[in-house]
C-alpha cells in the first residue's frame, strides 16, 4: 500500500524511506515558527542550558499577538525577543506590524511544499496551504527543538476530503470549512492529517484556500494540506526562499475516512457560541443582534477577504451602534488594500482600520467586547472568553456575512446588499 | 533507571475523560507542589483512586482521554501518583504530547479497552510493545528507543538538558 502525505512528509523529516501511521519518529523541522510567546520559550531554552540555536536560518519569529505592544509587560517581552534575535543573528525576524505569523510565513516563501514546519501555535496547520506539514507544539517542546533541532512526532492517520463542483457565488471557503467541521465535530479529526483534494480546488485562489488548513485545528487535526498544484507553484515562483520538492500522497494510500463534498451544495454557515462545531446555516441565525463586527485574523484577513467585505459595504454606512474593526493580516495585504481603494471604502462606511496583527482575536487588545455584547467575526475560534470577555458571545462567519451584518446591525445575508 | 517494564493493576474509565476530572480546575492555582497533586487525582471521577492507587498501576480508558484544557497538572498528578502507563483508545492531542514529554507512557490500544477490566494485573514491555494479562497478551506500537530515552531522563526538559551538557562536555 502507498503512503499518505503525512507518512511521506514525516519519513522525509526523519531521514527515513518510509513511515507508517501510528509510528513515532524523530523529526527535524525545516522551519520553526514562534511569535510573542518566544519570550517564554527563550526562558525555557536558557533553563534547559541552551546556548546556541540548532539553525538560526530556520528559526522564524514574528511579533503579532500583541502588536504594537498594548502594555509595558508586552513591550518588555518584545524587547527581550529583539535582543535574543540580535544575539543569535536570526534573519527571519518580523517585527510588529509585518503581520500574523502564519500569513507572513507564506508570503515570505518560508512555508514550502513537502517541508516540516513546527510552530508554537495551534494554527500552524496553516502552512499546509503550501503543501507543507505544519503542526503546533508546546513551548517547552519549542525550546527543546531550538536547542536540539529535533522532536518526536507520532505519524497521524489521514482523512481525505474530495471537493467537487464549484462554490456558489457568495459562498466561501470559510463556509466550506465550517460545513466540514460541522460534519466532523470538534474531535472528528483528532490527531489526524486532513488532506484537501479535488478539481474544485484548482479554481480557488491561495487567499481563499488558506482558510481550509487553518480551520482544521478546530476539528482536532494535527496537520492539514491542500494538495499542491499549478496555483501553488505559481504563487511560490520568485517567492520560495529555498528549492523544494512537493510530496503528494500515493493514489493507493490508506485513509481512515474519505469525505466527498459537492461544493455547489454548501451554503453560508456560521459557528455559533461557544464552540466552533456548533455550526448552523445563515438562514437559521439571521436577525441575531450584534454590537461588533471583526474582519481579520489568519483565517480571513487577506486581500480577497477585505475586497469581498468592501464590495458589500460599498457606498453604505454601518448600522448605528455597531463598531466594525478591520485588521489586514499583513503589511502586504494592508498596502494592496490601500492601493486598491478598499481601505477608503471601509473608512467611508465608518469602520476602523488597525495595524496588521492578531488584534482582538484572542482578547489582547483593539476591540475587546463588553459584557453581554455579541461579536460577529471572521476568526477561527469562538470559545467562551476568547476575545477577552467571558460574558459575551462570538459568531464566526465569512467576510461577506460579517460586512452585511455590520450594515444591518444583525446577522444578515450579504445578498441583500449585492443585488 | 529504565522505565521499560511496568506492572500493576488496571483502573478502568470510559470515553472523553477530560482534564477537569483528572485534575480539577479549582486546584490549578492553589496546588502547585507536584507532590501534593496526587491527593486530587481523578477526584471528581473516582474518589477511591487517590487513596488506593499503587506504583505501577495503569489506567485503561476509551476515546479522547485527556480532552479539555492543556493544563500539565492533569499529567503530573497521575505521574506523581505512580501511574505506570495510560492505555486509551485515543488521546487528546496535547494530552498525549504532555504525557510523553513528562515521561508517562501513553499507549494507544482499542484492544486493551475491550479486554481489560478494573483490577486486572498486567505487565507492560514498552520496548517490544506488548502487554501481558491473566488471559493473554495484547500488542501495541512499541515506543521507539529515542522516546524511551526521554522517559529515562525523566522528561523532555531533563532530556534536553542532559543532551546539551553531554555535547558541551
Ligand atoms: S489571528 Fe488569531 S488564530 Fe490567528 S494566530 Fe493570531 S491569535 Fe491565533
Amino acid at each position: 500500500m502507498g503512503m499518505t502525505f503525512a507518512e511521506k512528509a514525516l519519513a522525509r523529516s526523519a531521514g527515513m524511506k518510509e513511515a507508517n501511521s501510528g509510528e513515532i519518529v524523530i523529526a527535524r523541522p525545516d522551519i520553526t515558527l514562534s511569535h510573542d510567546n518566544s519570550a517564554a520559550i527563550i526562558g525555557l531554552f536558557h533553563k534547559m542550558g541552551g546556548e546556541s540555536l540548532f539553525d538560526s536560518q530556520r528559526t522564524v519569529i514574528v511579533l503579532d499577538h500583541a502588536s504594537p505592544a498594548p502594555t509595558t509587560q508586552h513591550a518588555e517581552n518584545h524587547r527581550q525577543i529583539r535582543e535574543f534575535v540580535h544575539e543569535h543573528e536570526i534573519e527571519h525576524f518580523y517585527d510588529v506590524g509585518r503581520g500574523i505569523c502564519h500569513q507572513v510565513l507564506v508570503e515570505e516563501g518560508l512555508a514550502l511544499p513537502g517541508e516540516l514546519v513546527l510552530g508554537a501555535d495551534s494554527h500552524t496547520l496553516h502552512a499546509g496551504v503550501m503543501g507543507a506539514f505544519g503542526t503546533g507544539i508546546g513551548r517547552s517542546e519549542m525550546a527543546s527543538v531550538w536547542a536540539l533541532g529535533e522532536l518526536w512526532l507520532r505519524v497521524p492517520e489521514s482523512i481525505k476530503i474530495e471537493l467537487y463542483g464549484h462554490l456558489r457565488p457568495g459562498v466561501t471557503t470559510k463556509d466550506l470549512a465550517l460545513h466540514v467541521i460541522g460534519q466532523l465535530g470538534a474531535d472528528g479529526a483528532l490527531y489526524q492529517s486532513v488532506e484537501w483534494h479535488g478539481e474544485a480546488l484548482h479554481s480557488i485562489s491561495i487567499d481563499q484556500r488558506s482558510t481550509l488548513p487553518n480551520m482544521m485545528a478546530e476539528a482536532g487535526a494535527k496537520n492539514s494540506i491542500v494538495i499542491p498544484d499549478e496555483v501553488t507553484l505559481q504563487y511560490l515562483k520568485n517567492r520560495a526562499k529555498r528549492s523544494f520538492e512537493p510530496l503528494l500522497p500515493d493514489p493507493d494510500c490508506g485513509y481512515a475516512q474519505v469525505l466527498r463534498i459537492e461544493t455547489d451544495r454548501v451554503e453560508p454557515m456560521l459557528a455559533c457560541p461557544h464552540t466552533v462545531d456548533n455550526v448552523k446555516p445563515l438562514s437559521a441565525v439571521r436577525g441575531t443582534q450584534i454590537q461588533q463586527a471583526f474582519l481579520g485574523t489568519c483565517t480571513n484577513g487577506r486581500l480577497e477577504d477585505l475586497a469581498a467585505a468592501a464590495a458589500v459595504l460599498d457606498g453604505r454606512k454601518l448600522a448605528p451602534g455597531v463598531r466594525m474593526i478591520v485588521i489586514p493580516a499583513s503589511s502586504t495585504v494592508y498596502l494592496q488594500a490601500l492601493q486598491a481603494g478598499i481601505l477608503e471604502t471601509f473608512v467611508t462606511a465608518g469602520a476602523l482600520i488597525q495595524s496588521p496583527g492578531c488584534g482582538p482575536c484572542m482578547g489582547n487588545h483593539l476591540g475587546i467586547p463588553a459584557v453581554g455584547e455579541i461579536t460577529i467575526s471572521t476568526a477561527n475560534r469562538n470559545f467562551r472568553g476568547r476575545m477577552g470577555t467571558k460574558e459575551s458571545e462570538i459568531y464566526l462567519a465569512s467576510p461577506q456575512v460579517v460586512a452585511a451584518s455590520a450594515l444591518a446591525g444583525e446577522i444578515c445575508d450579504p445578498a441583500e446588499f449585492l443585488s | 533507571m529504565s522505565t521499560d517494564l511496568i506492572s500493576g493493576r488496571v483502573w478502568k474509565y470510559g470515553d472523553d475523560i477530560n482534564t477537569d476530572v483528572i485534575f480539577p480546575g479549582k486546584y490549578t492555582y492553589t496546588v502547585s507542589d507536584p507532590r501534593l497533586m496526587p491527593q486530587h487525582a481523578l477526584e471528581d471521577l473516582d474518589p477511591s483512586f487517590a487513596s488506593q492507587v499503587e506504583p505501577g498501576d495503569v489506567i485503561v480508558a476509551g476515546r479522547n482521554f485527556g480532552c479539555g484544557s492543556s493544563r500539565e497538572q492533569a499529567v503530573t498528578c497521575l505521574k506523581e501518583s505512580g501511574v505506570g502507563a495510560i492505555l486509551a483508545v485515543s488521546f487528546a492531542r496535547i494530552y498525549y504530547r504532555n504525557c510523553l514529554n513528562a515521561a508517562l507512557p501513553a499507549l494507544i490500544s482499542s484492544e486493551a479497552y475491550a479486554v481489560l477490566d478494573k483490577g486486572d494485573r498486567v505487565s507492560i514491555d514498552l520496548e517490544s510493545g506488548s502487554l501481558q494479562y491473566e488471559d493473554g497478551q495484547i500488542s501495541f506500537k512499541p515506543i521507539p528507543a529515542s522516546v524511551r530515552m526521554i522517559f529515562d531522563a525523566g522528561g523532555l526538559i531533563e532530556y534536553t538538558r542532559s543532551r546539551l551538557s553531554a555535547e558541551g562536555a
